[in-house]
């Protein structure tokens, strides 16, 4: 409002006053004009022409020269400094405190004025697609300075040099100067006009806290676009560790794609080449000493140090001071959310020092894909990996679960074990395949991958064939609903133990692992010729599964089920050839003792115990009865004895 | 007495064929028997070391159903030594059964009995024994039922889908197994115990009678343990043939040691399975 009753006042003087103007253009239309400052000749030219179609125009020549009265003429040789803050205070005011505005007051021969930009007389509206100032021109106007060979570049480094070539080849050099658009990042897009600030100084529109919004102008919800990129909760939660957008998108090289040298990793090597250099965290030395080699060769070699280790700040002195730990999230996001949820992550974040961190499998700058055969992480090697902490004898082994010591060795010896160590199969399940890489929990915990009710979901990854044999079989939850527990994969099976069900251990293993559930029957099974014999060590003789079938298991009534009318001979004749109607009649769970299931089994038992009790009791009796009998007749007989050999002496 | 004895004081009071037969007998029983318990008790631990002992359930099993061969064959020589006997000695069928020394059950056995009992109490003199005691006489029977119901019952279980396809039953085999078991039960615990104490651990026998291997019995034994025997003897002279010298001492001391053998292995047996009925099974 100020400004405009400024123009206002002024432009009713100029109006009044445009016939001065003509006065003052009598001598200063004169080309050969001329004065002499600090012995130096200066024109004292001014262009008429040029003047009459500037921006100032109207407000007459005394309308900036207000020192001069041009009813006094001549007016004296030396004027005042033309003030463009009477009518621009604000401008001016940034100008002043502006990199440019310091150092002019500083004295410094090269510091751009408002006439430097603007020009004087000339002066064109920013508007005014001739105007130095228009957006086509900033890029060449600012260059004018700032490019190489100009005594300016002489002040600064060798990248800074280099800006106005690297803006001509950026995204935002592109749409100027390529497809001529007016709506491009300009260097006062950024830097502003006339505010121009160091970035280290904290109101710079280029300061690391406010580059944000100053990219921002035109690039709105920047956090929908790097939803993918960065966690979408740490834009809320945790921004200071959201990197900014020049620690990705390197300033003046701005294309779509990521620049690496924002903050050149030369820069960080200049300290972290040194094997000596370390920080210590609780009196405990921490070496920081990053092996660029190791680095060049991991699978990180693209990003530059920032990237991960985004906290560095130009304020600290080393910029990388207290700058945290590396959070991977911002790349790996699904990947460390996982994380958060795992008992590692838990542990970890409750202070746990035995849990493990990204880091911790994956290696802090030798990151290396899980497809390199070297990499801890890849597929040969988990078992080890994982073993580090999980093995007998290491801290980690005792706090889980003391009769989970051997979960390396049982898993050496089981059959995916022997797949992947001896066979050298890379299809084959190691600890991650059921455990999940990032999201390990406990079996107890519902969410857990071996958990009761995802381990059929988790085998199923592999052995999807038997999984939906198994869906359909009345072990399956879908099938039966029951409060009791079903049993799934593992409780056959196994987990870490896994072997082979055609072996031994397996065949007679498993047989225990029934009779958790179905003890009657089971009990009752050892109790005919099948049970007996597989107890003294028989891995041939029928188990459970060879006729009630494994994972397709159905109940005996469905007519699917191996046990149907119509399919037991077919299954006594896997090991009976000769099996006939008559012949799957035996009762392979028959037991004496229910008298109204087996009252066949029953009576015979009775008789038969009868018949034996009556006969041990009989001959019990009969033999109490004799032995002092007898004793008494061997007396008597060793006397006839003695008497004999006595009459014959 | 001794004096009376026209060859020597050894009475032959079985022949080789009979001792034969006992050997076979001995042998294939105990061998049914261990392996026959250690499926039954599969269970114990003590039977399952056994088994792995013998080289495992298959050769266990091999073991069972050879010496159910051996019983066979045993059982088809005695009846082919009877009918040899009685072709050779012309007894008629009559005598068989009911003569002065057939092994059939018959009213002197009762009267036995009666008087044996009275004897144990001391109500009673000692009975005059003779060839065979009524004991003995359910020792014969009761191997000679053992025999065809075990053997029966066992070959249903050795061939069931044979059995199957003739038209028995499925649940017949149940049936037949718990029989062929209890039956076992019942022929081992018997014999390893009161065979054994009737014949070798009674008293005035202790610690075994050799003579069901030897043949030969002494004449002063033979008038004390069977007078009525004895009186029998005297007064046939055919029967006083089979006198003669002592059984010769390399025969008696080899009797000894597969007589203990046996009882040992007979005993162990027993105490296994009184040590897993009591204890462990059920």
């Amino acid at each position: 409002m100020k400004k405009f009753l400024l123009l206002l006042l002024l432009g009713s003087i100029v109006f009044a006053q445009s016939k001065d103007d003509q006065v003052c253009l009598d001598c200063h239309n004169d080309k050969t004009l001329t004065t002499t400052r600090n012995g130096k000749e200066v024109s004292l030219f001014v262009n008429g022409k040029s003047f009459a179609g500037s921006a100032h125009e109207e407000i007459s020549c005394t309308g900036c020269h207000s020192d001069v009265d041009p009813s006094n003429l001549p007016h004296e040789e030396k004027l005042q400094k033309v003030s463009c803050a009477t009518c621009h205070e604000q401008p001016v005011a940034h100008y002043e405190r502006s990199l440019h505005g310091q150092a002019f007051k500083k004295g410094k021969s090269l510091a751009p004025t408002c006439a430097s930009c603007h020009g004087k007389h000339d002066i064109l509206s920013s508007k005014n697609t001739r105007a130095k100032t228009y957006v086509m021109n900033i890029p060449s106007l600012c260059g004018q300075c700032h490019k190489d060979g100009t005594p300016v570049s002489g002040l600064s480094t060798v990248s800074e040099r280099k800006v106005l070539n690297e803006y001509s080849e950026s995204i935002h050099g592109e749409g100027l100067f390529k497809r001529g658009l007016i709506v491009t990042a300009v260097c006062t897009s950024c830097h502003t006009s006339h505010d121009i600030l160091p970035h280290e100084n904290q109101f710079s529109s280029i300061n690391r806290n406010n580059i944000v919004k100053t990219c921002l102008q035109c690039h709105r919800q920047i956090e929908t676009v790097h939803q993918k990129v960065i966690n979408g909760k740490l834009w809320e939660n945790q921004p200071h560790k959201v990197p900014v957008c020049i620690e990705c998108h390197a300033p003046h090289k701005v294309r779509r794609v990521f620049y690496n040298d924002s903050y050149p990793d030369d820069m960080c090597m200049k300290c972290h080449s040194n094997k000596d250099l370390y920080k210590v965290v609780d009196g405990k030395k921490i070496s920081l000493f990053v092996n660029l080699t190791e680095f060049k060769g991991s699978v990180h070699t693209v990003n530059n140090c920032v990237k991960c280790h985004t906290n560095v700040n130009q304020a600290k002195n080393p910029v990388c001071k207290t700058s945290g730990k590396v959070d991977c999230s911002i790349c790996h996001q699904s990947q460390v959310e996982d994380y958060n949820i795992s008992i590692h992550g838990q542990k970890h974040y409750g202070g746990d020092t035995n849990a493990p961190y990204c880091s911790d499998c994956h290696s802090t700058h030798n990151v290396q894909s899980k497809k390199a055969v070297n990499s801890p992480t890849f597929a040969r090697n988990v078992p080890e990996l994982c073993g580090r902490c999980h093995r007998e004898g290491k801290n980690i082994g005792l706090a889980i679960d003391e009769h989970n010591n051997g979960i390396v060795a049982s898993y050496r010896e089981s059959i995916h074990g022997k797949g992947l160590l001896q066979s050298g199969l890379m299809v084959t399940a190691t600890c991650v395949d059921c455990h999940s890489s990032h999201r390990e929990l406990p079996f107890k915990d519902s969410r857990s991958t071996v958990n009761k009710n995802n381990i059929a979901a988790t085998c199923a990854q592999c052995h999807l064939g038997i999984y939906e044999k198994f869906k359909q079989s009345i072990h399956s939850p879908t099938v039966t609903k029951t409060d009791k527990k079903l049993p799934t994969c593992n409780d056959c099976h196994f987990s870490h133990e896994i072997g082979r069900v055609d072996k031994q251990d397996f065949r007679q293993g498993i047989i225990q692992q029934f009779g958790k559930c179905h003890e009657e029957v089971s009990e009752t099974y050892f109790d005919t010729f099948h049970g007996k014999v597989t107890k003294l060590g028989s891995t041939g003789a029928a188990k459970c599964y060879d006729c009630h079938g494994s994972h397709e298991i159905l109940p005996s009534t469905n007519p699917k089920s191996t046990l149907s009318r119509n399919k037991i001979i077919e299954t006594c004749q896997k090991c009976h050839p000769n099996s006939n109607r008559k012949f799957v009649g035996y009762l392979t769970h028959a037991t004496h003792h229910d008298k109204e299931r087996y009252p066949y089994l029953f009576y015979t038992f009775w008789a038969m115990v009868t018949l034996l009790t009556g006969t041990f009791i009989f001959f019990g009796i009969h033999t109490i009865l004799w032995f002092p009998r007898a004793m008494k007749e061997r007396k008597r007989l060793r006397e006839k004895i003695k008497e004999s050999e006595e009459t014959h002496e | 007495m001794s004096e009376n004895t026209p060859k020597g004081k050894y009475y032959e009071r079985f022949d080789s064929y009979s001792r034969f037969l006992h050997l076979l007998i001995i042998t294939s029983f105990i061998s049914l028997a261990i392996t026959g318990m250690i499926i039954k008790f599969s269970g114990v631990g003590i039977f399952q070391f056994l088994s792995e002992l013998l080289g495992g359930y298959a050769v266990t099993g091999f073991i069972h159903r050879a010496a159910a061969v051996v019983t066979f064959i045993y059982f088809g020589l005695h009846i082919f030594y009877l009918l040899r006997k009685k072709k050779q000695k012309k007894f008629s069928f009559t005598y068989f059964f009911q003569g002065e020394n057939s092994l059939v059950p018959n009213k002197r056995d009762l009267q036995e009995l009666i008087q044996t009992t009275k004897w144990f109490v001391g109500k009673a003199p000692r009975p005059e024994y003779g060839r065979w005691t009524y004991w003995e006489k359910f020792d014969y029977w009761a191997v000679f039922w053992g025999v065809a119901v075990i053997g029966f019952s066992g070959l249903l279980l050795w061939f069931p889908e044979f059995f199957t396809s003739l038209g028995l039953p499925g649940w017949l085999i149940n049936v037949a197994t718990i029989i062929h078991s209890d039956e076992a039960l019942l022929a081992v615990g018997f014999i390893f115990t009161y065979h054994f104490f009737n014949t070798h651990f009674r008293p005035d026998k202790f610690p075994m009678d050799t003579v069901i291997f030897t043949g030969k019995v002494h004449i002063d034994e033979l008038k004390e343990d069977r007078p009525r025997e004895y009186e029998q003897i005297m007064q046939n002279e055919e029967l006083q043939q089979k006198f003669g010298d002592a059984p010769p001492e390399l025969l008696v001391k080899a009797a000894r040691i597969f007589g203990f053998t046996a009882l040992t292995l007979g005993i162990g047996l027993v105490l296994l399975i009184i040590y897993s009925m009591i204890f462990l099974y059920q």
